[in-house]
């Protein structure tokens, strides 16, 4: 084995490794609260992924996850940290809503018009970002950040008028605009609300992989990202490259809200995310950007999230919070840790 | 608006950007060694929950205040350690820890107070004896304050430390060309340390403001208030004084919302207001803002 293959094989390796560095972690702490490490983690995951109701609530937990982990690892291929997943899905999740209430369209039209509705409103979102950083240079980290901030006033504004008497959620969609449950046609998942949106989230992560492998925008976006004054020199335009990217990244990340919205509740409710936009940037991390890694990546942190309510009798459910932020912070220190010590055995 | 809508006005605004003032200046420090300081929301709540801890074992509000500073020194700590000694991405380092931060404070409160949203009562700071001036309209309850006193102080402090001082210049050293610093036989590893470990300080003072101020800690109090300093501090141009003026802009904002609510005008936009002035002076429509150039880079000496 080469040096240069077995750098690439230990750095590929550190987001299982720092899976495990979490998960030891982890049961440190529950051991320290005087519980049996071992039965919780079993529980945990027996419970995510053994019976038909627990996998579909698992699935149902990943498939924002895996919009968000996409949305970041698509911005990220073209050199770009996407952190505004969150305001994003936000407002396609209200678009979404919007549309699948109100428009007077004919039943048919109604599901594509809320769908597209979605990543428009998500696009939009993303859009303004990318064009700030391609015509004045303004970083897009914290705009991103800003503009989550500024999803938020928003539609705390429009909720005045939106909102039904006394809540904080939108008027019912009609039934055209509805993506049907999984467990209508695998009666296996029973009454999970994994729905239709996983579907989309698949399509989605395969459409990615061929955009990103096998088209010529494709190439241009992997391009900037791995070197953008080498593109430029090549004829690719960075600044348009990246605006577009950071549009794409917006609509998935906004097409991520169907999953509640259309899929599962029927309204758009405030605070439905629940922090999926945000916890992409963790699924895209252990995913390593690529659209199979997002997808493997969402289905461990939708096990975590849903095995994490289900132990909660035993640890509390905030430990499992601290594990997400474990793995991110471990999988962010274990490369450049493993870059060296590779280095150091070359 | 009458007279007395505008004291109200005003002192309502200064209090606000208290702990934004703290935190802000804070950040300036980490920035200008070259770490992104985006763990500022969680120095902000893991000292917040210091303090009460602190506060609640021993009634006291300077041991809050100690314990305060333990957790948020100890929270950037982790980020330097993240960032400057592993070279791992700062912004997605910060995210970490912000989200390690609520797991955590809530942990924290489950496992003390047996509640998952709020502590019990806790001591707040006492008045400092001012006397004549304890009496000025709208300041004179608001310097009374030992943290607020302790902010004016630093404000001029930070301002000189960062720029005329030798500490100061290696700081900038570090955040616009490492390799030159290290070639001058600095340690680039410390230096980033002490600037964040010093905005973790900042933050801490900022954290147990807001919990000294509310008697309490509750579930993800700090609502954001770490990105608005952030902001801040890009709005001030990396200097603690314009870090300091626009988080008075931003109080001024918030205050003003209090103030409008219930009228005819929007005030949930005026929410935005500090995010979308950001925005506008990211993209140089107001003055420019220039980051240290090394700001978000891992110094590696290995491949400089």
């Amino acid at each position: 084995m080469t040096a240069e293959r077995r750098t690439q094989l230990l750095v590929a390796s550190s987001p299982v490794l720092a899976v495990l560095a979490a998960l030891a972690a982890g049961a440190a702490v529950i051991a320290a609260i005087g519980e049996d490490p071992l039965a919780i983690y079993t529980l945990l995951f027996r419970q995510a992924f053994g019976t038909g109701y627990g996998l579909g609530q698992t699935l149902f937990r990943a498939t924002p996850l895996i919009f968000g982990g996409l949305s970041v690892a698509l911005a990220f291929r073209a050199g770009l940290f996407n952190i505004g997943g969150e305001g994003q899905m936000l407002l396609g999740g209200l678009a979404a809503a919007l549309v699948g209430a109100y428009a007077p369209l004919p039943a048919l039209a109604l599901l594509p018009a809320a769908l597209l509705a979605a990543a428009a409103a998500g696009g939009a979102w993303g859009a303004i970002p990318g064009m700030l950083k391609a015509r004045f240079g303004a970083h897009e980290v914290i705009n991103t950040i800003m503009l989550n901030f500024i999803a938020l006033s928003l539609v705390g504004w429009l909720g005045h008028r939106l909102f039904e008497t006394a809540t904080v959620r939108t008027r019912e969609i009609a039934a055209g605009a509805v993506l049907p449950r999984l467990g209508a046609w695998l009666p296996a998942l029973r009454s999970a609300p994994v729905n239709a949106s996983l579907l989309i989230a698949l399509l989605i992560a395969a459409a990615l992989a061929a955009l990103l492998f096998r088209t010529r925008l494709g190439y241009e976006l992997r391009a900037v990202g791995l070197n953008a004054p080498g593109a430029e020199y090549g004829g690719i335009s960075i600044g348009r490259t990246q605006a577009l990217a950071m549009t794409l990244a917006g609509a998935v990340a906004g097409l991520g809200g169907v999953n509640f919205v259309l899929g599962y509740k029927h309204y758009f409710e405030l605070g439905f995310t629940g922090g999926a936009g945000f916890m992409g940037i963790a699924v895209a991390l252990l995913g390593r950007n690529s659209p199979l890694g997002v997808i493997i990546a969402a289905l461990f942190f939708g096990a975590l999230a849903y095995g994490g309510l289900v132990v909660n009798q035993r640890v509390p459910r905030e430990l499992i919070e601290v594990l997400e932020a474990l793995v991110i912070l471990f999988a962010i220190s274990a490369r450049p840790l493993l870059e060296r010590v590779a280095r150091r055995w070359a | 608006m009458s007279a007395g809508v505008v004291l109200l006005f005003l002192a309502a605004a200064l209090r606000i950007s208290v702990p934004y003032a703290l935190a802000s200046i804070g950040s300036c420090f980490s920035e200008r060694g070259g770490v992104v300081c985006i763990a500022l929301e969680g120095i902000l709540l893991t000292s917040a929950l210091g303090y009460t801890l602190g506060a609640y074992a021993t009634g006291n509000a300077y041991a809050g205040l100690l314990a305060a500073l333990a957790a948020g020194i100890a929270t950037a700590w982790l980020h330097a350690e993240v960032t400057v000694r592993f070279r791992a991405d700062q912004i997605t380092s910060g995210l970490g820890i912000n989200l390690l931060a609520a797991g955590l404070t809530r942990f924290g409160l489950v496992r003390v107070f047996h509640s998952s949203s709020n502590s019990p009562r806790v001591e707040g700071f006492a008045d400092l004896p001012l006397g004549p001036l304890a009496h000025l309209p709208v300041l004179g309850s608001l310097i009374a304050s030992p943290l607020v006193l302790l902010l004016l102080v630093l404000l001029p402090l930070s301002h000189a430390l960062l720029f005329r001082t030798a500490f100061g210049l290696r700081l900038r050293a570090t955040g616009e060309r490492p390799e030159a610093g290290a070639t001058l036989g600095l340690s680039v590893t410390r230096i980033r340390f002490a600037g964040v470990l010093l905005c973790g300080a900042f933050a801490s003072l900022g954290g147990a403001w807001l919990a000294s101020e509310q008697h309490s800690f509750t579930d993800g109090m700090t609502g954001g208030r770490g990105y608005i300093a952030l902001a801040a501090m890009i709005v001030g141009k990396w200097d603690p004084l314009g870090a300091a003026a626009a988080c008075l802009l931003f109080g001024a904002a918030e205050a003003l919302q209090i103030v409008l609510q219930g009228s005819a005008f929007p005030s949930e936009l005026l929410q935005a207001l500090p995010y979308a002035v950001t925005m506008l002076v990211l993209a140089g429509f107001i003055g420019r803002a220039v980051a240290p150039k090394a700001v978000g880079v891992p110094y590696d000496p290995e491949q400089a």
